[in-house]
Parts: C-alpha cells; sequence; structure tokens
C-alpha cells in the first residue's frame, strides 16, 4: 500500500509528507519574519479558483450556463477577495473536461501542478466530477463537487462510509431522494400503482434498478408493483419488447434514467404501438428545456426531477438576488431558459468565496480545508454544511418533483407538482395524467 | 401475437437500417472506399432538415426536397475534391481521411448546433397507428420500409436498365478497363457518391422523426449499416435490404428474450453468417 499515508493526518499516523510541509512552512515563516520589507515588495499573492466543466461535448448542456455565472461573478467581486482583511486578486482558471473522464484528470492535474490552485471546483456528471476529485486527493487540493447523485461520486470512488475522504467534499441529493420524489409524486395521482421501469445497462440504470438500494425494495414497501423487462444498452433503436412488456402488465407509470434519443424512440413507438401511460417519470432524458421542446406536444406532463427552480425559497450569498432573479439575470444575458445546473454552479462559487474568506492563512490547503468543513451557509441551492450528510465528506440539497407544461409560446415550463421531500419548496401545480 | 407483432416491428427496424447500409454499399462496391464518416453524414443530413424546418417553415418530409440536392452535390464534391484523392492500391489512405472527416463533422456541428438533442416532429403522422388484427403497427415506419424498398428499386433499375448503370457496373468490375472505354472515373467516382450521399439524407431524416439526435450519435448507426451490407453480401442491393431485415429481426427478437440482448443479438447474427457464409447471403462482386 503506498496511499495510506494521506490519511488520518491528525491521528498518530501524521505523514512523512505533512511533516516536511509543516516544517518547510515553519522555516519559511522565520526566514519572511526577519525580513518582512522583501515581503511586501515581492509580487502579489494571487488567490486562484480552479474550475473544471464539460464545456464541449455530449455533456455540454451541463455546462450552459458557465460562462454567464464566471461573468457575474467577475462583476460582484470586480476580481478581488478580503482574507483576513487584506485584500487579494482572484483569478478564476476555467478548464473544458471535452466530457471526458480521462480529459478531466488531466485538466485537474494542471491546475493543480502548474497553476498552484487554492481551491478546485467541479461540476457536473460522475464523468467530470470523479477524475478531479481523484486528483485533488491524491494531490491534497481542497475540491468541491456538485451536479452528481452523491452515491456514484463516493461509492464509485472507492469511499468507504465510515472512513469517508480527506480532501474532497461534495453536495447535492441521492438516490434515495429522486425514489422518494418520484413515488410520492404518483401517489399523488390516481393509478393501477404498475410501474414500468426503463433501466439501461450502465452506471445510473443499474443503481436505479437495483435489487436492493434501488427503486424495487422501495416501490415494494409503497404498494408499487414494478415491471422491469432487463436491461437494454443505450442508442437502442427498437423499444418494441418493452412497450409489449409494458402493455402485457398494464403498466400505468413508466420510470427509468435514459439518455434523450432512447426516450424520444420509445415515446414515439409507444404512442405508435397505442401504449398510453398516465405518467411517465424518467431522469436524465427530461433534464434540459430544449431535450423536452425536441419532443414537440408530446412532451406534455412528462415528468422529472428537480434540484432547482426559480421557485426555491433560497437566495445567493453573494449577490442577495433570490433564485427566480438568478434565473430570471440568466435569460436577459443570454436570451435561454433556465437549466437546473445554473443554481448549482452558482452554488459552487458562493462556496468558494465563503470558505477563501474565511481561511486562516492564505496559501495553505490545510487552512482552506479546515475552513471548508466548518462551511455553513445559506446558498441559493439551500443551506450547505458537511456535518449532517449521510456520510463524511457529503452534504444534501433538497429535491422534489414535477412536471413539463407547455406554455402558450410552445416553450416548456418545469413546475413543482410534489414536495412530499422538501416542504419548504413551494408547490406551482397538481400533478396531471398525461392525456392523449 | 407477441411473436408476430415482434417479428413485424423488427422487419420494419430493417428497413431503416437498410437505408443506412445502401449508401456504404454503394461506397464500396464502386470505389472500393470505407467510409467510416457515414453515420456522421446521417447526422449532417438530420442538422440540414432541422435548419430547413425551422427557417422555411417546411415539414419533415417535405425538407427532402431541398435536403436530397444539396446532400447529392456535397457528395459529388466531396468525391471529387477530396476523396478521389486518396483512392488508390492502398485501402488505408481513405480510411484515414473519412476518419478524421468523422470527427471534423461531429466538432462543426457541435460549434454550430450546440450539444442539445434535437428532434424532427412529423405532428399527428409520427404516432399514427394502423391496426392490423390487434397488432398495432406505426404509419411511420411503414413509409420508412417502404421508402426502403422504392429506394433500392430505383437503384436496381438504374444500375440495370441506364447506360449510367452500365458505367458504375463497368468502374466497379475493372476501373483500367473500364477508363480504356472512355468512362471518366472521377465523374463516375462523384456521381456514385453523391446518390450515397442523397440516400443517405433520406436516412437520416427518418431517423429524426424517429429519434432524437445530437451530434454525436452518428458513430453508433455506422455499425449496423455496415453489418447489414456485409450480412446482405457485398454489391447486392437487395441483399443489404435482406441484411437490414434480418439485423432488425435479430435485435428484436433478442430485446423478447432479454431486452439486454437486444444489440448483442444483432452483433451474434452477423458473426454467424460471417462464419456460415463470409461472403454474405447474396455476394454480387467477385473480389
Amino acid at each position: 500500500m503506498t496511499d495510506n499515508n494521506d490519511n488520518n493526518l491528525f491521528g498518530r499516523n501524521f505523514s512523512r509528507r505533512d511533516f516536511l510541509r509543516s516544517t518547510g512552512l515553519a522555516a519559511g515563516g522565520v526566514a519572511l519574519a526577519s525580513m518582512p520589507f522583501t515581503f511586501a515588495i515581492g509580487s502579489e499573492r494571487v488567490i486562484k479558483l480552479g474550475y473544471v466543466s464539460p464545456q464541449t461535448g455530449p455533456l455540454a448542456p451541463f455546462a450552459a450556463a458557465d460562462n454567464y455565472i464566471i461573468e457575474s461573478l467577475k462583476q460582484v467581486l470586480k476580481n478581488s477577495i478580503n482574507v483576513g482583511g487584506k485584500a487579494y486578486r482572484l483569478e478564476v482558471i476555467v478548464k473544458d473536461s471535452q466530457s471526458n473522464p480521462n480529459r478531466a484528470a488531466e485538466v485537474a492535474s494542471e491546475l493543480i501542478l502548474s497553476d498552484q490552485v487554492d481551491l478546485m471546483l467541479v461540476s457536473s456528471t460522475p464523468e467530470t466530477t470523479n477524475p478531479v476529485s481523484d486528483q485533488c486527493e491524491i494531490n491534497e487540493i481542497p475540491c468541491i463537487s456538485t451536479v452528481a447523485p452523491w452515491q456514484p461520486w463516493f461509492f464509485t470512488r472507492g469511499g468507504k462510509p465510515n472512513q469517508g475522504f480527506e480532501w474532497t467534499y461534495h453536495f447535492f441529493w441521492g438516490l434515495e431522494d429522486v425514489i422518494g420524489a418520484y413515488s410520492s409524486m404518483w401517489g399523488a395521482m390516481p393509478s393501477n400503482k404498475v410501474v414500468g421501469g426503463l433501466f439501461p445497462n450502465d452506471g445510473d440504470g443499474n443503481a436505479w434498478g437495483d435489487q436492493k438500494l434501488g427503486f424495487p425494495p422501495v416501490l415494494a414497501q409503497k404498494g408499487f408493483q414494478l415491471v422491469d423487462p432487463g436491461r437494454f444498452q443505450s442508442l437502442t433503436d427498437d423499444f418494441s419488447a418493452q412497450i409489449a412488456a409494458f402493455k402485457k402488465a398494464d403498466v400505468e407509470i413508466v420510470t427509468g434514467v435514459v439518455i434523450p434519443p432512447d426516450l424520444s424512440t420509445f415515446w414515439t413507438q409507444a404512442r405508435q404501438q397505442g401504449f398510453k401511460p398516465k405518467a411517465v417519470s424518467v431522469g436524465k432524458a427530461l433534464l434540459f428545456p430544449t431535450a423536452v421542446e425536441a419532443l414537440g406536444k408530446a412532451g406534455n406532463n412528462l415528468s422529472t426531477e428537480i434540484w432547482w427552480s426559480p421557485t426555491h425559497p433560497f437566495s445567493s450569498s453573494l449577490t442577495g438576488a433570490s433564485a427566480g432573479q438568478l434565473a430570471q439575470g440568466f435569460t436577459q444575458a443570454t436570451g435561454k431558459q433556465w437549466t437546473q445546473p445554473l443554481g448549482f454552479v452558482h452554488a459552487l462559487f458562493e462556496l468558494a468565496v465563503d470558505i477563501l474568506k474565511r481561511t486562516e492563512e492564505v496559501g495553505d490547503a490545510h487552512a482552506v480545508r479546515d475552513a471548508l468543513l466548518k462551511t455553513n451557509l445559506n446558498t441559493v441551492v439551500g443551506p450547505i454544511n458537511w456535518k449532517g450528510g449521510p456520510v463524511k465528506n457529503v452534504a444534501k440539497t433538497p429535491l422534489v418533483s414535477g412536471q413539463w407544461r407547455l406554455g402558450n409560446d410552445s416553450k416548456y415550463d418545469l413546475i413543482v407538482t410534489s414536495n412530499a421531500t422538501a416542504p419548504a419548496i413551494p408547490l406551482g401545480g397538481e400533478m396531471q395524467a398525461i392525456t392523449y | 401475437m407477441e411473436w408476430l407483432n415482434t417479428l413485424l416491428q423488427g422487419v420494419l427496424l430493417g428497413g431503416l437500417y437498410a437505408m443506412f447500409a445502401v449508401g456504404l454499399s454503394l461506397m464500396f462496391g464502386i470505389m472500393r472506399l470505407v467510409n467510416i464518416a457515414h453515420g456522421d453524414f446521417i447526422v449532417l443530413a438530420s442538422y440540414l432538415a432541422l435548419m430547413v424546418v425551422n427557417h422555411l417553415g417546411f415539414s419533415p418530409l417535405a425538407s427532402l426536397l431541398i435536403v436530397v440536392p444539396l446532400m447529392f452535390c456535397f457528395g459529388y464534391l466531396l468525391q471529387r475534391l477530396l476523396l478521389n484523392r486518396t483512392l488508390g492500391t492502398d485501402i488505408l489512405p481513405p480510411l484515414l481521411v473519412t476518419f478524421g472527416l468523422s470527427i471534423i463533422v461531429q466538432n462543426v456541428l457541435l460549434e454550430f448546433f450546440s450539444a442539445d438533442s434535437q428532434k424532427l416532429s412529423q405532428g399527428d403522422l409520427e404516432v399514427a397507428s394502423v391496426g392490423i388484427g390487434n397488432l398495432s403497427v406505426g404509419v411511420m415506419p411503414l413509409i420508412v420500409f417502404g421508402s426502403a424498398l422504392l429506394i433500392i428499386g430505383g437503384l436496381q433499375l438504374l444500375f440495370y436498365k441506364t447506360s449510367l448503370g452500365r458505367a458504375f457496373r463497368a468502374t466497379s468490375d475493372d476501373q483500367h478497363t473500364a477508363r480504356l472505354m472512355g468512362v471518366n472515373n472521377a465523374h463516375i467516382f462523384g456521381l456514385a457518391m453523391a446518390l450515397a450521399m442523397a440516400v443517405v439524407s433520406i436516412a437520416g431524416v427518418f431517423l429524426a422523426i424517429r429519434t432524437s439526435f445530437d451530434p454525436t450519435v452518428g458513430p453508433a448507426r455506422l455499425l449496423y449499416g455496415f453489418e447489414a451490407v456485409i450480412i446482405g453480401g457485398l454489391g447486392s442491393l437487395w441483399g443489404t435490404l435482406a441484411g437490414g431485415v434480418i439485423l432488425g429481426v435479430a435485435q428484436t427478437l433478442g430485446a423478447k428474450i432479454d431486452p439486454g440482448w437486444q444489440i448483442l443479438a444483432g452483433h451474434l447474427v452477423f458473426l454467424l453468417i460471417l462464419v456460415v457464409r463470409p461472403r454474405g447471403l447474396f455476394p454480387r462482386s467477385v473480389d
């Protein structure tokens, strides 16, 4: 084992690396104290934030709001940040993962080793958050990640619930929240409680369909009957088999976690073959308004989980803007409809600024990490602290669910229709069955 | 009844696969060109149709009136200006160039259209269905299958009843002798690519009505096209249709047993035919 010397920093296993670092710091401190003027004349200390997200490639819609958020951050902070009564220049270095996990790891190590960032931020899907978090853990740089359910972030990286990680922290919801949000949404609607599952053979599909940790046990407990024809390969051209199985079992509710092309193939074929469920609640494929618009009128009343919306009763700690104002500002600046990552990416930078401001010693990764651990911030996605999470290193945000409703201008709005899992978030309407 | 439905859906899916494959079959049959960018050209055609639909207000099927001629010209120019220069005794240069084209097409589409998934909506026709007994069959898949029959029938006539077809076949059999007889190979190749692209554009529009697409879905379609060509036998157009249908039926039957078997079943049938009849079911070309 070569990687165990990074754990247990405060325990008896105080590692050789830590020893060298702290003695080095002490020696440097002594040297600096003896010549304070050279320090003042030397180049100013810049605080650097590294940010990795998938700006190109198939995951690009997740990063669509990044530019807007970073620009507005610059306007608010004027590129400077106050730490311990002293103003430092703040630099945000943004890198594109190109939707590729290898590339994500590469740019993360660049940010750490050549740019020497003080804090790493990363968002959007386990394909991006995991490699970047791993790099930070190895190189002992604090890292905050978001927009990936916490289980694939924590367990896929080999996290052990009682041990956790030392340098990497995450905030988002988990699988248990989706299951809760979906089942309470279906409970609010009259149906025969027969649910059909579309679970692809990938990380998400296997987790959702898992016999122990996924949908099956919870649904059984809540009185739903699950029809699961089996795992399929993504980018399938034909869903006749699933449709036939659903029709045979008289399924009235369809759920799953599929990519947009698979949902449209399924939905087109279902209607061609006379399968008419009352509710279709799907993760991933129905996340972005453009994907729902692509379905035309057939997107009306399809449902999905909602992590953030303009109606969430939270506001930004940076700008003071409410969730609604943030979404409005984005639409005014870009002409695009709000998307859910908007709130989370904004919250990511809220956290970064808050943590850096509270850092006791600029340039010390341990000090940044200690400030991170003490975080208790009300962000635009809700209150965040890393004390009460399901496992160490994870902070949970509230999750509700809702439906896409067709507006007058053939644009879709996402409306909260079930808030049993987070009653603080106001309802936007009632759950409606899909009409044909 | 359930099995009959499975079989029928498979045959109809086969029509779409055959259309993916016809273009490949033409390119390989006439100029021995393996086009790695084929799937990306299908997606390119879908985006062209999307532009026509959005800007001119055409329905997706009507957009074919503009997209097909555009892709026809694109194919001709592509062959004359670029691909002809790569053809020779070595099979590697065209392979590499089309591989490069695949990456270029994907990234250009990403630059102009972003990664948002798109779909063409054909209104009520898209979900219309006809009842046969107690089976419910979509009208769109029937149209797709019918178009595949028409296209292949039309190409068959072109190849065996016209002087252009004779030139195609002659070039396919022996380029050098064909040139001695006064056939302009460069032009013939250009026309073959143009025809292939015209078929590709029809396949692209049908695909875009069936499912949603984004700049990166092309390569996945290439594989089915290849398999259909190989199953049917190189150089045979009707064989290509048979190949597509066999692939489609194998997939739906596999899915009927277990959805995890769907795509695998298609590949297994492909391998099986490769073992039993290495030159496909209805091979025409001799080499």
